[in-house]
């Protein structure tokens, strides 16, 4: 019902459309930062703890803080695809 | 308050525009060459004249450009392949090298003047990287463990007999679906957001430097900070791109850890 709905206003203004679709997109970039911003902090933060404690360490633990980044930072990129697919 | 209203009708072109060149040669043909294909021949070809060239004459005591190859070898051998893969897989150093090399290289292609285009914001190219990479490590296990490779990854061990009617469909998408295409997207947007921002960054220079001058010096100091930036990320996303393939070949090599 919720589509037809739709579908009715979106036929009586064509600007709608688009107008939603950047709202959606924008609100799916958004809420998809929100998760890998947190991650990549704490990642980054026990990182320079580890590193503090054991100095003698810290090739080990750079290479392991890259790749933590690099997994956790993959859904924010999700995100961002999704964006430029929302917005066309 | 004046100026700023004036740039109310700065308009970014459609995002088309900032990756879509247009054919130079073999118009309309599976073959046709544009700026992207280009500078994926210039950089191999870089990439090949500095090694070949550098290694002619080698010394005992490295000089000049002997040294920079060198350390680069060093960089990706004993930082990546010796430190992921393992101590005995030096035998893939060559592949991650020039891998590293060649997105080092594309990469770098976004900061250089009058050029300023990462041929890795084209999904193509990350892709086939990420397909190449993805091909490499499903050969490696195979061969190395056969069939086992595979149970080993669906069925892991330790892993209540129940649970696997959740674990094992899990491993199958991550093991066949979203290994090869997390690395070819990470890389993508990375060097896509990277472009974006700087053109935007520019554009808006241009614009507010017509309309509103004394404006113009937020973006234009701004684009500067962001192309140093853009230097990091583009040495970081080749050196993650390098370090995710060894990290699974290694996992290929030796599944129990």
């Amino acid at each position: 019902m919720l589509h037809s709905l739709l579908l009715a206003v979106t036929q009586l203004q064509p600007d709608l459309k688009a107008g939603l679709q950047s709202i959606g997109a924008g609100i799916a970039y958004g809420a998809a930062a929100i998760g890998p911003g947190i991650g990549i902090g704490l990642v980054v933060g026990n990182a320079i703890q580890a590193m503090a404690r054991q100095p003698e360490m810290q090739g080990t633990i750079r290479t392991t803080m890259f790749l933590g980044i690099a997994f956790t930072e993959a859904l924010a990129l999700f995100g961002f695809v999704l964006f430029f697919l929302a917005k066309s | 308050m004046q100026p700023l209203f004036l740039l109310g009708a700065f308009k970014f072109p459609p995002i088309d525009e900032l990756f879509r060149w247009k054919d130079v040669v073999f118009e309309d043909t599976p073959f046709a060459i544009n700026k992207t294909a280009i500078l994926m021949l210039v950089s191999a070809a870089l990439i090949i004249i500095i090694f070949v060239g550098g290694s002619r004459r080698m010394k005992m005591v490295p000089t000049g450009t002997q040294n920079v190859l060198e350390m680069t070898y060093e960089f990706v051998d004993g930082g990546i392949t010796r430190d992921v893969v393992g101590h005995d897989a030096t035998r893939y150093t060559p592949f991650l090298g020039s891998l590293f090399l060649f997105i080092l290289f594309l990469n770098f292609w976004e900061v250089i003047p009058f050029i300023q285009f990462p041929p890795t914001a084209r999904f193509a190219v990350p892709f086939y990287l990420a397909v190449q990479t993805y091909f490499i490590y499903l050969i490696v296990g195979f061969k190395n463990h056969g069939m086992k490779y595979l149970t080993g990854h669906l069925f892991p061990a330790g892993v209540p007999k129940f649970l696997y009617v959740l674990v094992t469909p899990i491993e199958f998408v991550q093991l066949f679906l979203v290994r090869p295409f997390s690395l070819a997207v990470r890389l993508l947007a990375n060097m896509m957001a990277g472009h974006i921002l700087l053109t935007a960054l520019a554009l808006l220079t241009a614009y507010s430097l017509q309309n509103a001058p004394i404006v113009s010096i937020g973006p234009f100091l701004l684009n500067i900070g962001v192309t140093g930036f853009e230097i990091l990320v583009g040495f970081l996303q080749a050196y993650i791109f390098t370090l995710l393939t060894a990290v699974y070949i290694g996992d290929s090599l030796h599944p129990e850890h």
